[in-house]
């Protein structure tokens, strides 16, 4: 049976290569920054298999490596690899192979899709191919694994190089990779910490009693608001989640967490457009069009991120208390 | 109620003001709220590690990487790129349009990475876009100029953003799969990958009119300028 501690395996083996590649390379810092998450990502399952049987130890190591991979992270220059074929050769191959390029790429989504939607009944006699817990990521590993041999084929270049290729592409990502994952443990030490509680008692101290829009209003203003001031919908998330829409929209006003969760996190997106702390996607934009005006890219976004949140919040509001 | 982990949003806040690596300054927000409230040393570690270890799905998208990567060393981007510039000759308002639709299908199923600000609009949209501006305003002024490329590169980061919540696994939806598996909500990626898709739909429908009445307010003050060079 496929199961997801599969897929983490993978993404060890992966992260190890990446970090022996570096040693060869080197680049000590980089290689000890992939290694420790690969260490994480393999023993992640005894972690937390240990920390369900009464034993912390495991888990206080593991929070141990996570301030390693903090304190090694800003060490890490964001310092792209050359590129592995020439610039002319690329455009040679693209013109050879056309839209057949895209398949690989677009066979991801749709074997995961495909799983998502039957994996439950696929099975070899009485054996079930994909275990029922995180099936859709089970699909997806296994799709991503597909389109490596697919890609292969297409390339027609050896499977070796793909790993090297994703390597020279996660090295290009660097720490921003770890990002998302970091503020999702974050969400939850706020919360077990007490910052959503705080939040939802100052929240309900404007708020009246019993009234739900104002609420989702609240909410969806603040996802903006805290992206604007942050730069990142993902940092807003977790802070609007512990604080106002997990306590108050989803447990007491009934609110439906998948809707809740998706829009809330597109109302933030709406602030993405709006800030230049978001700096990669409005400031370095206009200077590479070199806008007289730093802020050009913004303001032509300004209106469009307004009617975005108005449209999504509408929708929202009418579909997430049903 | 203790309000002192509070000071946990404020490191985000700070640190991300001064512009800090985001790595550490997460994490000692962590740090900071677990203190504040009064959490043992010990019992926040191990807080931190499990936490972390819980939310390792979100970096299932490094198993996307040695496709792409084969992809991309065989001409992906280049391919994206000469696809795009065959809209060569559209108007305005339909080359942006049909940018932004490009954009944002190929951020649903994931690959981001092919277009972006340096990839696609630098050389191709923001040139394009210009070219079509000048077919309606032969005299464009600068600022017309700027605006131009403003909004070309608006309408790449509309049709990304939009997008990419759409694709099951991105940062977003299995942050927010994530974020609720942790509080003992199970959802599956798709369930809420599904609700992004009236925003998907509502952002292409009001960045294309935008782009429109971009367009006619050109035509206008170009119609504009033909009367007065008549009278």
């Amino acid at each position: 049976m496929l199961r997801i501690e599969y897929a983490y395996w993978l993404i060890a083996a992966f992260l190890f290569y990446t970090a022996w590649r570096n040693v060869g390379e080197r680049q000590l810092a980089r290689a000890t920054f992939w290694a420790l998450l690969g260490l994480l990502f393999a023993g992640g399952d005894l972690v937390l298999a240990q920390q369900k049987a009464g034993n912390i130890l495991p888990a206080q190591v593991a929070g141990c490596m996570v301030i390693a991979l903090a304190l090694l992270a800003p060490r890490l220059r964001r310092q792209a690899h050359p590129e592995t074929a020439s610039a002319s050769a690329r455009v040679a191959s693209a013109q050879r192979l056309g839209h057949k390029l895209f398949v690989p790429a677009l066979l991801i989504p749709l074997v995961t899709l495909l799983v998502a939607l039957f994996g439950e009944h696929l099975s070899v006699g009485a054996y079930a191919l994909f275990a029922k817990p995180q099936m859709t990521l089970t699909g997806l590993t296994l799709a991503c694994a597909i389109a490596l041999f697919a890609a292969a084929r297409v390339a027609q270049a050896p499977l070796r190089q793909g790993l090297s290729e994703g390597r020279r592409l996660l090295d290009a990502i660097g720490w921003a990779a770890l990002l998302p994952l970091l503020l999702a443990a974050l969400g939850e030490v706020f919360t077990q910490s007490g910052v959503g509680a705080a939040i939802s008692a100052l929240a309900q101290m404007i708020l009246p009693e019993g009234n739900a829009f104002l609420c989702l209003l609240v909410f969806s203003l603040g996802m903006v608001l805290f992206t604007v001031i942050m730069g990142n919908a993902f940092a807003a998330f977790p802070v609007m989640m512990a604080g106002i829409g997990l306590p108050l929209l989803v447990q007491r006003y009934g609110a439906n967490p998948a809707i809740l969760g998706s829009m809330g996190m597109l109302c933030g997106y709406c602030g993405t457009l709006l800030t230049p702390m978001a700096a990669d996607y409005n400031l370095v934009p206009a200077a590479l069009l070199e806008l007289r005006n730093p802020y050009g890219v913004i303001r032509a976004q300004a209106w469009s991120a307004a009617s975005i949140f108005i449209a999504t919040f509408v929708i929202m509001w009418l579909l997430v208390f049903r | 109620m203790n309000y002192w982990p509070l000071l946990g949003v404020a490191v985000i806040v700070i640190g991300s003001a001064l512009r800090f690596n985001a790595v550490p300054v997460v994490v000692c927000a962590a740090l900071v709220s677990g203190l504040l409230a009064g959490l043992h040393p010990a019992d926040l570690l191990a807080l931190l590690g499990k936490s972390f270890v819980s939310s390792r799905m979100l970096l299932m998208f490094v198993l996307t990487l040695p496709a792409i990567g084969l992809l991309e060393h065989a001409g992906l981007r280049e391919h994206a790129q000469q696809w795009m510039s065959r809209m060569r000759g559209f108007t305005l308002a339909r080359l942006l349009i049909g940018y932004l639709f490009i954009r944002e299908v190929l951020a649903m199923f994931g690959l981001t990475g092919v277009a972006g600000a340096a990839q696609t609009v630098r050389p191709l949209l923001a040139p394009m876009g210009e070219a079509a501006a000048e077919k309606i305003k032969p005299d464009l002024s600068d600022a017309e100029r700027d605006e131009v490329r403003a909004v070309a590169a608006a309408t790449d980061n509309i049709g990304r953003f939009f997008g990419e919540d759409v694709f099951i696994a991105l940062g977003a939806v299995l942050l927010i799969q994530g974020f609720y598996a942790q509080h003992g909500i199970d959802l599956t990626p798709l369930a809420i990958a599904l609700w992004a898709l009236p925003t998907a739909i509502a952002a292409f429908v009001i960045q294309s009119v935008r782009v429109w009445l971009f367009q006619r307010r050109l035509q206008r003050r170009a119609a504009l300028a033909r009367v007065e060079a008549e009278a």
